[in-house]
């Protein structure tokens, strides 16, 4: 019975953290959601270097061959940092092509994700809050996708988009390619600067399709719930670190404000949910890894309970702060509105509880 | 990462089994009295009779029971090892045996005893305690002393040979049945208030005790007051030096806090929750296919699951070696918190059903649900309430700085 983590995913997670402090403090986290796409390619490129990309790539297609749970604690890692790029997208098209992709796709485009050489990102939910995959509208017929994809992460910067769609053999898998024809992307105005979605419109492009089917997709979409729930995790033990901090400092009515019993019972009550939370994500990731009976269910629990967490921890660590917490020059509403992406982004907490409860039978 | 134990731990779990296949079998399973509906509910059995106490010695003798105490004392006297005590405890739960006994003695006034106590009070309380054959109450908290036990005001003075106790207790309980109480006092009243306690072994025979049932909300009293006149308590049943009573009391509050809010607990009354909504109709339907139900029962679950998990990763730590921190700290508050949540479900789903006490027939499950969601209010402020464990959580865990208006003194 060993529920922590090796001394090598310790060392990854520092590993990380220290690269983040140095290279993305929230100066540069500004810089980049303040610029024109969200993304710095030399940011990414560190990320590659430290194997983030390639984490669960197997080695042979140079990667780390790692487990969903290691991708998760970069997540986490990332999430803490409030690091603007496209991982999540990247992460999710990375699983799609371990899941379904066949052996001429996997050696297509493994290889240059782990090195950074290429973006990929996923195209799954079509809006209004749907993002259950056998209601999707979109269709390939004779290899020709067609469909729109309102939220699709950094679609203009990807090399390769995977889309989630149907054909006559039902939801599946399809891979298209940077520069296909019939393809248009929307920018979008966004609240989370640093992970930007766009809206994506095919038309008749050319898609091959994964070998997966549904089972691929429904992995797919549960290793994103687990990666957005490290995520929440990462961005709530910063802003209580924050909060924590700052009551330490402030003083108002002559004490420092953390001596007055509402402001630790708020920052108690905030740890106190925070703590179970983790491991609950922890366990979401190793049973993707391990216990496959339990991975779809507990994905949707994890996903649903450290978003709505993560709301509760950002408004309340913005509440703590006062005035200052509630300006754009303070920090804090950045990981703010990285909690409201994490909200809806693959469904929001509701769809997923209404789907863990269908899945148990009741 | 890996929930499986290692060779060497289900080695251990095999003998675990075979010594319980054939210490405690069928004939004496079937033979057990009636349980305690709380006891069964948590797993446990608190049996204390020959049967059992015979079962109880061959595990202590085997190291299975009170592994923290030293076996000239009546204990397992085991090397530490988290893994083994759950192992144990899991096993034991399986084989519907008797394991340690829960309550008071066991738990609290063992280990002090054990820290603090002289070589005459070892010999003549833990054995017995730990068997059953003596049960123990607390007498601390006071009506004017709850949140701030250390204001506590029941005076012992000293008189020759023996302290002589005036004052009062409340929510003490099994007072009425328990044989003697482990009691904090008030020796040196003009120290300050942390320095003039003393702690004190009370025989519950002793003249001048007198035990008042105390009802709680429920209906039903589970709880105590003892009011204390004149009683002459021998000075050889001090536990500690006079005035270090707070100290020597430190260890059993910390075993306090850890044992209420067990997860388990939180898992068989989920699941209790989702057969009644399986089997009660709410406006037409099974309330298990009202939608909002649903979200909030996997809500629930969701949270029972982090709490389970959370204890895993304790055990982790703790068998690691590992400083806790405030993981630690949170465990009352999330349990009990999650015991309100439980009950709130359970009594929305009942709907108009929730009108119907204890005891009324036509009451889903009896009324179980009922006494639930008032019981988990008394969880939540009992052994140090919600509040306090905020306020522990911040200063002790997050390192927020006390309140400078508190008296402390």
């Amino acid at each position: 019975m060993n529920f922590g983590l090796s001394e090598e995913q310790v060392l990854l997670k520092n590993t990380i953290r220290r690269f983040l402090e140095e290279q993305c403090p929230t100066t540069r986290v500004r810089a980049i959601m303040e610029g024109e796409s969200g993304h710095d390619p030399a940011l990414w490129e560190g990320l590659v270097d430290l194997g983030v990309s390639g984490l669960i790539i197997p080695a042979a297609y140079g990667g780390s061959g790692l487990e969903l749970l290691d991708f998760a604690l970069a997540a986490e890692e990332l999430g803490y940092a409030c690091t603007p790029g496209p991982f999540i997208g990247v992460a999710m098209a990375t699983v799609a092509l371990l899941e379904g992709g066949d052996a001429a796709q996997r050696e297509q485009w493994l290889p240059r994700i782990a090195s950074g050489k290429a973006l990929a990102t996923i195209a799954f939910g079509e809006g209004d809050g749907e993002w259950d995959p056998r209601k999707y509208a979109a269709r390939v017929q004779g290899d020709q996708l067609t469909g729109a994809k309102p939220f699709v992460p950094y679609a203009s910067a990807a090399d390769a988009i995977i889309v989630a769609a149907h054909d006559s053999n039902g939801p599946g898998l399809w891979l298209v390619e940077r520069g296909a024809p019939g393809i248009e992307i929307i920018r979008l105005k966004v609240n989370d600067l640093t992970r930007r979605v766009e809206t994506v419109r095919f038309t008749g492009t050319p898609a091959r399709k994964l070998g997966g089917n549904a089972a691929a997709l429904q992995r797919t979409l549960n290793a994103g719930c687990v990666l957005i729930a490290g995520d929440a995790y990462g961005g709530s033990s910063r802003c209580l670190e924050m909060a924590v901090q700052y009551a330490k400092q402030r003083e108002q009515f002559g004490q420092i404000i953390g001596a007055f019993q509402a402001v630790k019972h708020q920052v108690a009550n905030l740890a106190c949910e925070l703590e179970p939370s983790l491991s609950l994500y922890w366990y979401a990731a190793h049973a993707f890894d391990r216990i496959h009976d339990k991975s779809e269910r507990h994905a949707a629990l994890a996903k649903a309970h450290l978003s709505d967490l993560y709301d509760r921890v950002t408004r309340d660590t913005t509440e703590l702060h006062g005035g200052i917490g509630f300006t754009w020059e303070f920090d804090l509403h950045l990981w703010f509105r990285r909690a409201i992406f994490d909200r809806s982004f693959l469904g929001d907490a509701n769809f997923h509880r209404a789907r863990a409860a269908d899945l148990a039978g009741w | 990462m890996d929930l499986s134990y290692s060779e060497e731990y289900e080695k251990f779990r095999a003998e675990v089994r075979r010594f319980l296949q054939e210490n405690w079998t069928d004939e004496d399973r079937n033979s057990a009295p009636p349980p305690d509906q709380r006891a069964a509910m948590m797993g446990a059995v608190i049996r204390t009779d020959e049967r059992a106490t015979k079962f109880r010695q061959k595990a202590i003798e085997r190291g299975y029971l009170y592994r923290h105490v030293p076996k000239r004392y009546g204990g397992g006297e085991q090397p530490p090892d988290s893994l083994k005590g759950t192992i144990i405890v899991e096993e034991f739960r399986r084989a519907q045996a008797p394991g340690e006994i829960m309550g008071q003695g066991p738990s609290m006034l063992v280990p002090t005893l054990v820290e603090h106590g002289t070589e005459e009070q070892k010999q003549q309380f833990v054995c017995d305690t730990l068997l059953g054959k003596i049960s123990w109450c607390q007498g601390y908290s006071e009506p004017g002393s709850g949140s701030d036990l250390a204001s506590l005001r029941t005076r012992a003075e000293l008189d020759g040979d023996f302290w002589v106790v005036n004052g009062q207790k409340i929510w003490t309980s099994n007072a009425d049945t328990s044989e003697w109480m482990f009691c904090l006092v008030r020796t040196e009243p003009d120290a300050p208030k942390h320095d003039g306690i003393s702690y004190l072994l009370i025989d519950m025979q002793t003249p001048g005790l007198t035990v008042r049932p105390l009802r709680q909300m429920t209906g039903d009293a589970d709880f105590n007051e003892v009011f204390l006149d004149n009683v002459r308590v021998p000075v050889k049943n001090l536990v500690g030096k006079r005035g270090q009573g707070w100290i020597v009391s430190r260890s059993t509050l910390k075993h306090e806090r850890n044992l209420i809010g067990s997860s388990l607990l939180s898992r068989r009354t989920l699941d209790g929750i989702i057969m009644l909504a399986q089997g009660i109709n709410l406006r037409g339907q099974p309330a298990i296919k009202d939608p909002h139900i649903r979200n909030r029962i996997i809500e629930l679950e969701s949270k029972v699951l982090a709490n389970e998990y959370h204890g895993y990763r304790l055990l982790t730590m703790q068998h690691r070696g590992e400083e806790a921190g405030t993981a630690q700290l949170v465990t009352k508050l999330y349990g009990t918190m999650l015991g309100y949540d439980i009950g709130k479900l359970a009594m929305d789903m009942m709907g108009d059903r929730g009108l119907l006490a204890p005891g009324e027939e036509t009451a889903p499950a009896m009324g179980m649900f009922v006494t639930a969601y008032m019981w988990s209010l008394g969880i939540l402020i009992a052994g140090g309430t919600a509040n306090i464990q905020r306020n522990v959580i911040a200063e002790r865990g997050l390192g927020l700085p006390r309140d400078q208006a508190v008296n402390r003194k």
